[in-house]
């Protein structure tokens, strides 16, 4: 590291105007956060009128304990833990079937397949035809609206094909002329090798669709269906307060304080969960990305 | 032609004993087969509708051919061209914002020195990227609001708030640079992995030979970052009339719409809020169709400067 000393001072100044501005783009994505994190415990900018207060009647779990007089925010958070999961379970197997199929050399039909998928990558027949087809399907307000139209993600068979590209071939062919089918093959011997890219697939589609609103709004009328994010977005967007939230609240004033800050704490509590976790999945995301970019 | 008609016949039935022999292969895939060809070809063959006149009581074979009818109606319609240009400066913007900035910014975190502190700063980079576009739609408007934080540190300058929401001309700017925040560190992933691969040594030799550090990053590592930023520039420009409808409809107000509606949110509007199907069908499938046109000419377009390497 000593070769430090050897950069010109045109290079050093740059070097230095670098830390600096990274510093800069830190400061500004996790002040935010910060922000909303510390209002969910105080009052509405009152960061920003006296500066982070010491004193103690300045703090608040209000705006929790409102949230969850009413039932609707845990409610959500079971619904989305249910799509998540069932999503991730189809759509990890099919995908994973699909990239092993894929993978097999001299496949008969390979090129057909992957124009097959790839095509729907670029075209498709948009939002009202398949509005109609899971209409018709009668999976309207059913759980399979959010898990089945979406479960094969053409990305995911690339990434799980190339993986699986990779094992060696010895290994099959070793496991064949033992006289194991194709099926004992896949799963005795590839799929305890492929943990990896099951997890990164499984983290990709439990963290997508535990953000995702969309295909819910659309398919899901019923409330007592709707997901965390379209509780959220009815809280945050909407600007709806549920009734049970607020029932004792008189004055508008005090009305536009408290919802100001459920606002602030359904932030937290709906995004803190994923924040926690994921610097332990960080090098999971990495990996993925990296088998993703060597096609 | 006599010679290749029993070629062809053997080509055949050796691909069907190959079949046979590996059914259970064919088996994996089907569901995966299946479920494209329920969600995704049907679809496909339902949008005829925006051919039709649909109506629900006699069904999509049911319904009368109209032609072009709804096309034209959408073409000639007052609103055609500010949600047409709504959607190419919204996405384009974003495209000549967006996708720079990951780059710089790999580039950036590639001039740090100590693994340990790169680690911590990409920690915080990628964070955005695990917060759902409803919390970050809903921070938006929090901050933004007259009465929030923004407004309350303007407020010295200003002697009245601003509203940001409602104002046709903020969209945009909110709209991008909320994306940025969001995405640009997690997309600089991409490219960091891709520098990770750079050899140390050239860096030394050049060094050696006097080369500054601007000139290294420009000689080493941008053609480094070349061949990708090749294909995720053509999916990204094929993807302009694509834009994400899930944040332009979470920040649209009624107010700001005259910058906010896109052809995605309004084919949602007419579509399944208003019942118009036909026409919604017509307005997505025109989008469709211009997208893959655009995805085809800038491949080609960057096949031409990039020596011949696109995506297709």
């Amino acid at each position: 590291m000593n070769n430090q000393i050897k950069h010109p001072k045109g290079d050093r100044i740059l070097l230095l105007t670098n830390n600096i501005l990274l510093t800069i783009i830190v400061l500004a994505i996790v002040g935010p956060l910060l922000y909303v994190f510390l209002s969910s415990f105080l009052e509405p900018n009152a960061i920003i009128r006296k500066g982070l207060s010491l004193n103690a009647s300045d703090w608040s779990l209000e705006g929790y304990t409102r949230l969850f007089t009413d039932d609707t925010i845990v409610r959500g958070f079971i619904n989305s833990l249910l799509y998540s999961t069932g999503f991730t379970i189809v759509t990890v197997l099919v995908c994973l079937f699909a990239g092993y199929t894929l993978s097999v050399e001299g496949l008969v039909g390979k090129k057909v397949f992957m124009v097959f998928f790839l095509f729907t990558m670029f075209f498709g027949g948009g939002l009202i035809p398949t509005y109609f087809v899971i209409r018709d399907l009668g999976m309207l307000n059913t759980i399979w609206a959010i898990i089945l139209p979406g479960a094969v993600n053409v990305w995911f068979i690339i990434l799980a094909r190339t993986y699986f590209k990779a094992v060696p071939n010895e290994l099959k062919e070793a496991a064949r002329i033992d006289g194991a089918s194709d099926l004992k093959i896949f799963f005795k011997i590839i799929l305890p090798l492929s943990k990896p890219i099951i997890f990164v697939l499984a983290l990709y589609a439990f963290i997508g669709q535990w953000n995702a609103y969309f295909d819910a709004m659309i398919y899901l009328d019923d409330r007592e269906l709707h997901p965390l994010q379209l509780v959220l977005r009815s809280i945050l967007i909407q600007n709806e307060v549920q009734p049970g939230m607020v029932a004792d609240v008189e004055a508008r004033n005090e009305l536009m304080r408290i919802s100001e800050m459920i606002r602030y704490s359904s932030i937290v509590i709906a995004s803190l969960p994923l924040l926690i976790m994921y610097p332990f999945f960080q090098k999971y995301f990495e990996k993925g990305v990296m088998v993703g970019s060597l096609k | 032609m006599p010679v290749s008609k029993p070629a062809a016949a053997t080509k055949l039935s050796k691909n069907l004993t190959y079949i046979k022999k590996n059914y259970i292969l064919y088996l994996l895939i089907a569901p995966a087969v299946i479920l494209t060809i329920i969600f995704k070809y049907i679809p496909i063959y339902g949008a005829t509708i925006a051919f039709k006149d649909f109506s629900p009581i006699r069904g999509i074979t049911g319904s009368e051919w109209v032609g072009f009818k709804h096309f034209t109606s959408f073409l000639t319609s007052p609103n055609f061209i500010e949600i047409l240009m709504n959607t190419i400066k919204l996405s384009s913007f974003e495209l000549l914002i967006g996708f720079p900035i990951p780059i710089i910014l790999a580039l950036m975190l590639n001039q740090l020195r100590k693994s340990s502190v790169k680690k911590n700063i990409q920690l915080a980079l990628y964070a955005p990227h695990f917060i759902s576009v409803v919390v970050v739609s809903g921070m938006v408007f929090l901050f933004l609001s007259p009465v929030g934080p923004i407004n309350a540190l303007l407020s010295t300058f200003l002697d009245k708030p601003i509203s940001f929401m409602s104002d046709p001309d903020y969209f945009r700017s909110i709209y991008i640079w909320s994306g940025v925040w969001q995405g640009a560190g997690w997309a600089s992933i991409v490219y960091v992995a891709a520098l990770a691969n750079v050899d140390p040594q050239l860096h030394e030799a050049a060094t050696l030979d006097g080369a500054s550090l601007l000139q290294r990053i420009w000689h080493i590592d941008l053609p480094t970052l070349k061949p990708v930023m090749a294909v995720l520039f053509i999916l990204a420009a094929g993807g302009i009339m694509g834009i994400g409808f899930e944040k332009a409809y979470l920040l649209q107000t009624p107010m700001n719409s005259p910058s906010s509606e896109i052809i995605a949110t309004y084919v949602y509007k007419r579509g399944l809020l208003a019942g118009d199907y036909s026409f919604a069908t017509a307005v997505g499938l025109f989008n469709a169709v211009v997208n893959v046109i655009l995805l085809g000419v800038v491949n080609q377009v960057v096949k031409k400067l990039n020596e011949g390497e696109g995506l297709v």
